[in-house]
């Protein structure tokens, strides 16, 4: 059959939020700037023991505002710290996005084989020394501050969260209501917390206009995402994408249900003109049938390849850069594809009520292959050199039947869809009205 | 006439029932939550728990072939036990049933099995591994799971193991969150999980492994409760309690020794088992 795939992925970042973005911790406001985070992007590369972090930030405001604080598992030494390329996770974004396939029906007159394809891709401003001397003073102990690319980083450690909010309050960080509980509760877990504000003038230095994405490097037995905090500023529901790179297999939470995504199904032809739309509705209407309550899937993949690619695999130099460290030496020198990296791209929506306690994961040993794959076929449309009678038919069949599934995924009102559906629209026109249209309207 | 009350007899056991639980779990987890239970892999358990229990049934020299255990085994390993390869189920079904017959103190089989079979697969290899997130926490499931389980515990009239271990486990966690300051929603939400409900009612009630004396049994729950606390919060490994019960369960002769009891038989009403449980090989069923 001859068939041209076409593929439009779903490029989050773009369709999907458009909004704020921020890390898994609160964000600081230093002035009394509205700052509310709604999506953020974290990759997790995790083997053992060992966890590299790395949380893209798209953060829209003034960079002399932004503040975040994190809480990490361990004690960071500098070196554990680094500022990573905000390309490599937009590499990741594309390759792992879900996906518009296209496909053209076969002239129905001829037979004859052919194969072409062609993929398509769319697109603080006080003294050290004074801030050392407070924290004694609030039974803070500030471990380590860093200058890590355009970022200034501490490393904090309290005995108690009265005291850790207070010395962030006095040193100028705006702190959200309810935090202190939290961060009392991360404390006595045994957490540090990392707060990471923009240093003006190494970022002027390095030229770059946005924040780059921050990385960091620990080893925990703790395979979990801290997502408390950022509920604690956030107005409203707020999005999660966590692309899990490991060894073995998926990656799924063990105190939540992750759920893939409906996937491999056929839309209408103008779905690819509003294929954003159709992702959103989609996704909440399967955030709404799970009650809230699900982690979803919609990307899990050996990264050595993929059919159809919405972009090329990450190089081995890219999995490294984002800190999958096994594959060593070997893949370094040699130029290809990475091996033995596992991708599992989950993506929730969450707020306070329905995802009270912070993400636990596993990684598990299933590498059977996921995509989030939409489908659209194109009637044909050149000359006919026959009857074509019996192809309309099947058409008008086969557009129905997209109309409905699309209704089923979406929830969108089935006789707006079948109005987009230019066969189906025509035939309906032809008929009278029901005589009832024209009670009420 | 003779014939009916026969088998009104039988059906007194209770694991009829809980073979009806497990299997309407089994479908509701494959219809309504869609988690990845493979019916391949669900007929190769089932097959292999059969003839490995018929095998140590002839080797043992058993009076009858029983399928009612292996059977129960095997939909508990349906439930919990994940993995992608066909082989690893089978010698998940084997290990179970096999351990009954070959792990044995005082004519007790030391672990339950499936809980054997899966903590020491998990153990040994990448490919296999429990999904306990993937019940979801609604809350009415897991409310429909309790009360499905309970029946079949009251049956089994061993049913403080439960109840004792869903305690001592919640008190637990309600402590922890109250030392941390943490809202109620965690805790609540941690006990509204699928997998530690079939755990606690499916797993650990198993009174073929669990102490004889009721006063064993019942600090026999809570500690294990304490060990899988201990797992989930000291090593962060998930899948706590399943880990516990394998640690805990070589503690069992112990307890028996310390508190006598009677070992439990499933197809004997309760008055009758002491005069029969002469003639009958003991603890070979599950």
């Amino acid at each position: 059959m001859r068939v041209f795939v076409l593929i439009i992925s779903a490029a989050l970042t773009v369709a999907l939020s458009g909004t704020a973005q921020a890390f898994c911790g609160f964000y600081v406001a230093k002035a009394d700037t509205s700052l509310f985070n709604r999506a953020s992007q974290v990759v997790l590369v995790r083997d053992g023991n060992r966890t590299v972090l790395t949380m893209a930030n798209d953060f829209e405001g003034d960079v002399k505002d932004f503040a975040v604080v994190i809480p990490v598992p361990t004690f960071i030494e500098r070196g554990q710290i680094n500022v990573a390329d905000k390309t490599l996770i937009d590499h990741l974004d594309a390759y792992t996005s879900p996906r518009l396939v296209e496909y053209f029906d076969p002239d129905p007159c001829m037979r004859y084989e052919m194969d072409m394809a062609g993929a398509l891709k769319s697109s603080m401003p006080r003294s050290s020394r004074e801030m050392e001397r407070r924290a004694k003073a609030d039974g803070v102990t500030i471990e380590a501050s860093y200058t890590v690319g355009e970022y200034d980083i501490l490393i904090l450690s309290a005995k108690e969260s009265d005291g850790l909010i207070k010395w962030l309050d006095e040193s100028g960080y705006k702190i959200p209501k309810g935090a202190s509980k939290v961060v009392g509760s991360y404390l006595k877990q045994d957490m540090r917390f990392f707060v990471a504000k923009v240093n003006l003038e190494a970022q002027q230095k390095a030229g770059y206009s946005y924040l780059r994405p921050l990385q960091v490097a620990f080893e925990s037995r703790k395979f979990m995402l801290p997502i408390r905090l950022g509920t604690l500023n956030a107005k409203g529901e707020q999005e999660l994408y966590v692309y899990a790179l490991t060894r073995t297999g998926r990656v799924e939470t063990t105190n939540y249900r992750t759920v893939k995504l409906p996937s491999d199904t056929e839309v209408p032809e103008f779905v690819k003109t509003e294929f954003s739309d159709f992702y959103r509705s989609m996704f909440e209407k399967q955030v709404q049938e799970q009650n809230r309550r699900a982690v979803f899937i919609e990307y899990a993949w050996d990264m050595a390849w993929c059919d159809p690619c919405a972009a090329d695999p990450l190089s081995a130099d890219e999995l490294r850069k984002l800190g999958v460290f096994w594959t060593g030496e070997a893949n370094r020198s040699t130029k290809g594809q990475a091996q033995n990296v596992f991708v599992t791209r989950l993506h929730l929506r969450y707020d306070k009520e329905h995802f009270p306690e912070d993400l636990l994961f596993q990684e598990t040993g299933d590498r059977q292959n996921f995509q989030g794959r939409y489908v659209v076929r194109h009637a044909f449309k050149g000359e006919a050199t026959c009857d074509l009678t019996n192809y309309e038919a099947q058409l008008r069949e086969r557009h129905e039947r997209e109309a409905q599934q699309l209704a089923n995924l979406t929830g969108w009102d089935i006789d707006d869809i079948r109005e987009k559906i230019p066969l189906i629209a025509d035939t309906q026109a032809g008929q009278p009205k029901p005589w009832w249209k024209a009670l009420w309207d | 006439m003779n014939a009916i009350a026969q088998v009104f007899n039988r059906l007194k056991d209770p694991r009829y029932y809980q073979i009806a639980v497990l299997s309407s779990l089994v479908i509701f987890g494959v219809v309504g939550l869609d988690f990845g239970i493979r019916w391949s892999n669900a007929i190769l358990i089932v097959a292999s728990a059969l003839s490995v229990q018929y095998l140590g049934t002839k080797l043992t020299k058993l009076t009858r072939f029983d399928p009612l255990s292996p059977l129960i085994t095997s939909l508990s390993l349906t439930l919990l036990f994940r993995t992608d390869m066909a082989a690893l189920a089978m010698l998940a079904a084997c290990m179970a049933i096999g351990s009954k017959f070959l792990i044995r103190v005082n004519g007790k089989h030391v672990f339950n099995p499936a809980n054997f079979a899966i903590v020491t697969l998990m153990l040994a290899s990448n490919h296999a591994w429990i999904s306990s997130g993937q019940w979801g926490n609604a809350a009415i499931g897991a409310f429909a799971l309790a009360c499905l389980g309970f029946i079949v515990l009251t049956r089994a009239r061993r049913s403080e193991t439960t109840i004792t271990f869903l305690i001592a486990y919640a008190t637990l966690m309600f402590g922890r969150a109250l030392w941390l300051g943490d809202p109620l929603s965690i805790p609540l939400h941690q006990m509204q999980n699928g997998a530690l409900l079939i755990f606690a009612f499916f797993m650990i009630s198993d009174p073929k492994t669990t102490p004889d004396a009721r006063i064993g049994r019942v600090i026999y729950a809570a500690f294990v409760a304490s060990v899988a606390y201990l797992i989930q919060f000291v090593l962060y490994e998930p899948s706590a309690p399943v880990l516990a019960l394998i640690v805990c369960a070589p503690v069992v002769p112990a307890v028996d020794a310390l508190f006598r009891g009677q070992n439990y038989r499933w197809d004997q009403p309760k008055g009758l088992q002491k005069d029969l449980s002469k003639n009958m090989p003991k603890g070979v069923y599950q």
